[in-house]
This record gives C-alpha cells, sequence and structure tokens, in this order.
C-alpha cells in the first residue's frame, strides 16, 4: 500500500505506561508507604529501640511525666534504672515501650483483618455475581451480617473465646466480608457482560476458569484500594475495642489498652491518652493517603467517581 | 465575509503523545448558507477543531497558532465572558450522542428556555411562544408535548432534533454539528441530514459538519475538507473532492468505502447446510412481583440458512434483533423456541456439557475491538485459550497461533504483547485468530467492522473475505451497513422488529427489493447516488 495513504490509526494506539511505574511516581504512595515503612520497622525492632518489657511494672515510678528517670522491677526481681521517655501510666509501666510494642497489634490487626475480609469477600462476591443461582440467597445472608455491629460481634467472640488476636481480627473482618462482596459482585456483574467473558464462554473455557482467570484478575485494582480502607478502619475498630475492654487483654500492649487506662488520668497526665492517640492517627492517615495515591494511579474511574 | 474563516491553526498536543500537534495550520472558511463538511478517520483531529472553534478546548490542548474569525472577531483572543456570548448567540454546536448531552432532569422546554432566559430579554409568554416555534419547525409532532418531557421519554432521532432545535433558537451565523447523525439508525439519519439541510437553507446558517462517513458528505456538503492526521490534505467543492480527488490519502478514503452494489458473486453451494434454524424465537419476559407481565419479542420465527463457503448477512436498524439472533445460535443465551440445527443436530435446548464438544464449531468476533479482549491477558494467552480447553498440548498451540498471526496478517512477535499496545484494526484482526484458532466451521461476525475507520474496515472486511474461502467457513454476516453487507455478503436477510422481513441472495435483495422496509432502509443509505468504492 503507498506509505501515505496508510490509515492514520496505525499512529492512534495509546501509549500506556505501566501500571506499577504510575504507582510508584504517586506522592500519596510515597508518603503513605514511607510512613507505613517506618512503622514496620518500628513494631520488628521494638525490643531494640531502648524498650523493656512493657509488661513490667514498679509501684515506685507510678504516674510519671515524660522524661523522668525511675526505676523498673524485672521479672526476676532486679531493679533497673530506666528513662520513662513519655511517662509512665498509673501501674508504673514505661509507656514508652508500651506505644513502640503495640504497633505490633495495629499493624497486625490491620493487615490481617483486611487479607481475611477480602479473601472471603472475593469468593462470596465472585459466586454471587457469576452463579446467579446463587445470588439471592447470599445477598440476603450478606444484608443480614452486615446489620450486626462489630462491636457486638466482637463482646460476643470475646465471651465464648476470651480476648485474643484472632478473635479480635475475625470480629473486625466479619462485618466487612459484606461491604467487599457486594463490591466484588458489582465489579463482576459489570466484567462478565464484557465481550471478552462472552468469547472466553464460546471458546469453551470453563466457568471456574472463566471466574478467576479473566475476571478475577480485572478486579483486583478496585480491591487492593479497598483492602487499604479496611485496614484503616480495622486498626481504628481494634483500638476502640481494646478501649471498650472487649478487645485484647489490658495487659497486652495496645493503642485502644493504653488509652483505656490512662483514661482515669487525663485531666492529670493527659500523655497517657495523647501519645498512643498521635500514633494511631498517624497511623490510619498513613494507610489512607496510601489507598488513595492507590486509588488514583490503579483505578482512576473509581478516583472519579469518589 | 464568511461567517469562519480558520486560518493557520496549530494546537500542540501534550508532549509524549503520538504526534506533537492535534492540528496542523489548518485553514478553511465556512460561508453564509453553505455546509462544509470537516472529514477524517479517528484521531485525525476534526473534533478538536471544532473544540477549539466553540472555545471549549481542554487546558491539554492550547492553541499556539493561528486565528480562528468568527464574523471577522479572533476567538483564540477573546476573553471567557464573551466567549459564553458568542457561543449562544453567534455560534452553537450538535454533538453526537444527544442522550448525554442533554440534562436528563431538565424537560425539554426548559432546556431551551435555560438558552432564551440567559441571552435574550424576552418576557416567558414570548420564550414560550419562540420555542414552541423552534420545536415545530425541527419538525417534532405534538409540540407542547415534547416540550414537557424528558429527554428519556423521546426516541434518539427526537432528541437530536430537540439539540438541533437548542442550537438554532438564538439563530447563530455559525452551526457546528460534531458527527449528529453517527448514534442513529440509517433511516433516523437520513431524516436528521435533510432537517439540517432544510434549516440551514432557510437561515441562511453556515455550518461545520464533522463526519468520518463518506456516504454524509456525498449527501449534505457544499464543499469538503480532508483531514489527515492534524494536516488538512485536500479541500475543494463536493464533486471536485468525490469525483477527482487529487491527494493519495483522499484517494485511498474514497476507494475504501464499500459500494451499495452487490458484488454478484455466485451464491449457490452444493453441500449441505452447516447451520439451519427453524423459526427461532427469543422473547424476554420482564416479572416484577406486582407489576405487569411485560413480554419482549426480541426474535421471531427466525428460519436461516447457512452452507459453507457462503456469507449470510443479516441486516437491520438498531433493536431489530439481528444480534439477539447470533448470540442465540452462539447460544450466549438460550433461545425460547426454535431449533438451532448444526449439521442437522439440534443445539438449541442443549445443556452446557452437552454443548462444550460442539461449541467450537461456531465462534463469534464482536462489535467493540477494545472490549473484546481481556486487557491483562497478552495475545497469546487470548488466541491459546480455546485450543487448550479442548486439550490441545501447549506447545502445539503456540504453534498453530503463530501460523494464525501469519494468516490475520501480522507478526508472530506480537504475541507477546497485550492488547493496549494494538490498534483497534489491529485488535480485531487478533480477535479472529482467536476465533479460527478453534478451526470453526461458522463464523459469526457480530457488527465486526463497524467501529473501524473506513481505511481499516476495507482490510478487516478483505481479510474475513479472503479466510472465508481460504478455510471454506460458513459466515454469519450482523451489519447495520447495507455497503459492508452489499460487499461480502451472498445472502442477506433484512430484519425488523425481530423478524425476518426479507430474505434472498444478496443480488436480488439488493438489486430489487420487494418489502417496504428493505426499500425504505436503502432510500435511506447515505450517498447512495454517488458511486464509491472502485471509482
Amino acid at each position: 500500500m503507498d506509505p501515505n495513504a496508510q490509515s492514520v490509526e496505525a499512529a492512534n494506539v495509546a501509549s500506556h505506561e505501566s501500571a506499577w511505574r504510575r504507582v510508584r511516581r504517586n506522592w500519596s504512595v510515597r508518603l503513605g508507604g514511607v510512613v507505613l515503612a517506618l512503622l514496620v520497622l518500628v513494631a520488628v525492632a521494638a525490643p531494640l529501640l531502648g524498650t523493656v518489657d512493657p509488661t513490667l511494672f514498679d509501684a515506685a515510678s507510678r504516674d510519671l511525666v515524660p522524661g523522668k528517670t525511675g526505676e523498673i522491677t524485672t521479672l526476676d526481681g532486679d531493679y533497673i534504672k530506666h528513662k520513662f521517655l513519655f511517662g509512665s501510666d498509673s501501674f508504673g509501666r514505661d509507656i514508652y515501650s508500651r506505644v513502640m510494642y503495640g504497633t505490633r497489634v495495629s499493624l497486625m490487626v490491620g493487615l490481617l483483618a483486611a487479607l481475611l475480609s477480602l479473601a472471603f469477600g472475593i469468593v462470596c462476591g465472585l459466586s454471587a455475581g457469576y452463579l446467579r443461582w446463587l445470588d439471592g440467597i447470599l445477598m440476603r445472608f450478606m444484608d443480614g451480617l452486615m446489620a450486626i455491629p462489630a462491636i457486638l460481634i466482637a463482646i460476643a467472640l470475646v465471651a465464648l473465646w476470651r480476648g485474643s488476636l484472632v478473635t479480635v481480627v475475625v470480629a473486625i473482618a466479619i462485618p466487612e466480608i459484606p461491604r467487599v462482596t457486594r463490591l466484588v459482585r458489582s465489579l463482576v456483574l459489570s466484567i462478565r457482560e464484557e465481550p471478552y467473558v462472552e468469547a472466553a464462554v464460546a471458546l469453551g473455557t470453563p466457568t471456574w476458569k472463566i471466574m478467576f482467570g479473566h475476571i478475577l484478575p480485572n478486579t483486583i485494582a478496585p480491591l487492593v484500594v479497598q483492602g487499604t480502607y479496611i485496614c484503616a478502619s480495622a486498626i481504628l475498630v481494634e483500638a476502640i475495642l481494646s478501649f471498650l475492654g472487649v478487645g485484647l487483654p489490658p495487659d497486652i500492649p495496645t493503642w485502644g489498652n493504653i488509652m483505656a487506662e490512662g483514661r482515669r488520668q487525663f485531666i492529670e497526665f493527659p500523655h497517657n491518652i495523647f501519645i498512643p492517640g498521635v500514633f494511631l492517627a498517624v497511623t490510619v492517615l498513613a494507610v489512607n493517603i496510601l489507598g488513595d495515591g492507590l486509588r488514583d494511579t490503579l483505578d482512576p474511574k473509581m478516583a472519579k467517581r469518589v | 465575509m464568511s461567517v469562519l474563516e480558520v486560518r493557520d491553526l496549530t494546537i500542540a498536543l501534550p508532549t509524549g503523545g503520538d504526534r506533537r500537534e492535534a492540528a496542523a495550520r489548518v485553514s478553511f472558511t465556512v460561508d453564509r448558507g453553505e455546509i462544509v463538511c470537516l472529514v477524517g478517520e479517528s484521531g485525525s483531529g476534526k473534533s478538536v477543531i471544532a473544540q477549539a472553534i466553540m472555545g471549549l478546548l481542554p487546558q491539554a490542548l492550547p492553541v499556539t497558532g493561528g486565528a480562528i474569525l468568527l464574523e471577522g472577531e479572533d476567538i483564540v483572543q477573546a476573553g471567557a465572558e464573551r466567549l459564553r456570548e458568542l457561543r449562544a448567540m453567534r455560534m452553537s454546536m450538535v454533538f453526537q450522542e444527544p442522550m448525554t448531552a442533554l440534562n436528563p432532569v431538565m424537560t425539554c422546554g426548559d432546556q431551551i428556555d435555560e438558552v432564551l432566559r440567559e441571552h435574550t430579554p424576552l418576557s416567558p409568554e414570548q420564550r414560550r411562544a419562540k420555542i414552541l416555534d423552534i420545536v415545530r419547525e425541527v419538525a417534532l409532532p405534538d409540540p407542547e408535548r415534547i416540550v414537557a418531557s424528558y429527554p428519556h421519554q423521546l426516541s434518539g432521532g427526537q432528541r437530536q432534533r430537540i439539540m438541533i432545535a437548542m442550537a438554532l433558537v438564538l439563530e447563530p451565523a455559525l452551526l457546528i454539528a460534531d458527527e449528529p447523525t453517527t448514534a442513529l439508525d440509517v433511516t433516523t439519519q437520513a431524516q436528521i441530514l435533510e432537517l439540517i439541510r432544510e434549516l440551514q437553507r432557510r437561515h441562511g446558517t453556515g455550518v461545520l459538519f464533522i463526519t468520518h462517513d463518506f456516504g454524509v458528505v456525498a449527501d449534505i456538503a457544499h464543499r469538503v475538507a480532508v483531514l489527515r492526521l492534524g494536516e488538512l490534505v485536500e479541500m475543494g467543492a463536493k464533486d471536485e473532492v468525490l469525483k477527482r480527488p487529487r491527494h493519495d490519502y483522499t484517494k485511498m478514503l474514497i476507494g475504501a468505502v464499500p459500494t451499495l452494489q452487490p458484488h454478484g458473486r455466485s451464491a449457490e453451494g452444493a453441500s449441505a447446510p452447516v447451520l439451519r434454524t427453524v423459526k427461532l424465537c427469543k422473547t424476554y419476559v420482564d416479572r416484577g412481583w406486582f407489576g405487569r407481565r411485560r413480554e419482549v419479542h426480541a426474535a421471531q420465527d427466525v428460519s436461516i440458512e447457512l452452507r459453507r463457503g457462503q456469507t449470510l448477512g443479516i441486516v437491520g436498524e438498531s433493536g431489530s434483533g439481528k444480534s439477539t439472533v447470533a448470540r442465540c445460535i452462539i447460544r450466549l443465551i438460550d433461545p425460547t423456541s426454535g431449533e438451532i440445527r448444526l449439521h442437522g443436530q439440534d443445539i438449541a435446548k442443549m445443556s452446557a456439557s452437552e454443548l462444550r464438544p460442539l461449541r467450537r464449531k461456531v465462534q463469534i468476533v464482536f462489535q467493540d475491538p477494545y472490549r473484546s479482549l481481556n486487557p491483562r491477558r497478552t495475545v497469546l494467552e487470548a488466541v491459546i485459550e480455546g485450543p487448550v480447553n479442548y486439550g490441545v498440548p501447549r506447545a502445539r498451540a503456540i504453534e498453530r497461533a503463530r501460523q494464525l498471526m501469519e494468516l490475520v496478517r501480522m507478526d508472530p512477535a506480537s504475541l507477546s504483547r497485550y492488547p493496549h499496545q494494538f490498534s483497534g484494526g489491529q485488535r480485531q484482526r487478533i480477535c479472529i485468530a482467536r476465533a479460527l484458532a478453534q478451526e470453526p466451521e461458522l463464523l459469526i461476525a457480530d457488527e465486526a467492522v463497524s467501529a473501524l475507520d473506513v481505511s481499516v474496515q476495507a482490510q478487516v472486511l478483505e481479510l474475513l473475505e479472503d479466510i472465508r474461502n481460504r478455510l471454506n467457513l460458513a459466515m454469519l454476516f450482523i451489519t447495520h451497513d447495507l455497503r459492508v453487507a452489499a460487499q461480502i455478503c451472498d445472502h442477506v436477510a433484512v430484519m425488523s422488529e425481530g423478524r425476518i422481513v426479507e430474505y434472498g441472495p444478496a443480488i436480488e435483495v439488493f438489486g430489487a427489493p420487494r418489502h417496504a422496509y428493505t426499500r425504505a432502509l436503502f432510500e435511506a443509505a447515505p450517498g447512495r447516488d454517488f458511486a464509491f468504492g472502485a471509482a
């Protein structure tokens, strides 16, 4: 063909940048990612950051203000000198150590709750969206699940199994599952009408392969974004549960437990609540900023809607 | 003086685009009472120029040179306030998709009224009278009712008439029509074209008509400007450009427009039919819990027959049921009644597991090349998916995929790339390769070339015909475009409201249509008096 007569179309192919590169260049992702990475570092390296065992207490060092030096009794009965960077609580425990160790619980709860609810939500959502006969039953069940508040589930589970990381994660994840299911279902309902899915049907592709091979990969971007929001809310809910005394046992250092303990003396020693509160706020903010950045880069359509 | 003079207009594209300029030193004029057609394929910059004239360019596309003179006043230099005034009073625009261009929560009357309220000192009674006048002028029946209707209560053609009424109510000097009939059926398109022509004659409006369709150009234009990649390659009087194109690109474009003359290949085949449908019906039942039962007969008593090496075209307007028939045959939807006989075996009522071994014999190519391929899978994965489903070893499937890529005239190296790296025409070739990988006996092309530019369309049509001959396939070709049908089909079935109204060899249907609806379709075909193609 005459080169002059070439269709303009060939010049028309959109130049795509890989999603991963877009994600890395996004400032929200960078900011949220760096803050979260620091928090993970704190969680992992908590024993090396000049902390003491966060459950140790000493009656002589109760209610110290930040920066004061006092002493602490180890399990062996020895006394050690210790500088209370963030002060101490009414049992004489080191708030700095407790906050540092508390990072572990918060991040674990956020991550596990997000993963658990995503896993169940994906399976239920895919089934409801693609297998039409299952849709009615499954979604009515999800509606029922949504009507139970997380705190109620938590109280019931703690009563049944006693408070532990598992109960807290399960209690937080269960009410999130219907939300994820709804999101996945709505995505599946639109993706299943795409011609490439119909083409797969015509090519004789088995149903399970269509669900997991064609539909699921196209739901990943919005799900990653949703996962960060679940993570942020799980961290908050965990703190609330601990604060209310239906989360992890009070001797385990979590930000919610520290705040609950400090509540009675808030007027005299506001740092007891203030310091873990700042950590909680920064963590949730970092996760949300990361999520916003991911949404903008991975899922531009959703970014416009929200 | 010209109504519009575009002089050396240059519009920059953001860096990183496929070219530097969306429009490069484009110059043309539109005179009073004249229709100038701006023709080009997708990406030629024709819509960008329209936006520039209306002062609606996004900030990412700045005008970097030249002038746009509307009745002598440079729009490029005009401030936002002045532009707003000019837009309603002196120039206006009609868009392609009337449903999205109209506000769905305002009545049509209120939307026309808004224009008048903003820009005229008329009293409410005077405005009301003017609205009814203009609605009457765009030939809408029962103006009182239309004015009180919401856009969704009107048909596509009626909505476009409202758009035109809105655009012309202030008697602008210039009307820009950006593909105003592309979303409409061919019979509606003919009426809208007639309306635009009549109104511009009556009011002496200058019209800049943007289109990709040379049939429309032949019907409506006084002068034609051909755009290619942002450059104006040819401009002249209609007959001059269409009959004696000077530029190679124009020649190629006009040559690629299919003729309305059937190709005249002998359609007789002695082989047994691959596909036969007997009284195929599809009825959609809408059963609310309390509401009345509503039935829609999408397809009724459709009986067709198709042999190897033959192409049967199903032609019809939107909603005629032609795609429903195709989707029933490939069993993407279940027919309500009737038989679908594939080599004599009725597959209409088969369960999924019974159907599975037969599925590979019927394959389909869809309309939208941008949604037909899973964006997250490589071309290779798409092409080998079918064979692998049927137990072909992966290595053999890959080998076959390479051969198929050559068959559809693409580089086998593109197998490792992702769909977004290809143009629409290339993607459609990939879809054809994917379908052929199953070694089908029947290939369904559901509007497979409708979304493509005319030059690409010609290439894909040629490819389909070549493949049908080489592989001795039976092909079912669904289309709304009579020109495409004339070019490729041996037999034609014309569908209207779910029924086949005329069915026979293409030569007979095109040569001497018997049914009134078929005749109406032909009469509405744009540019039918103009001999395209082999020219």
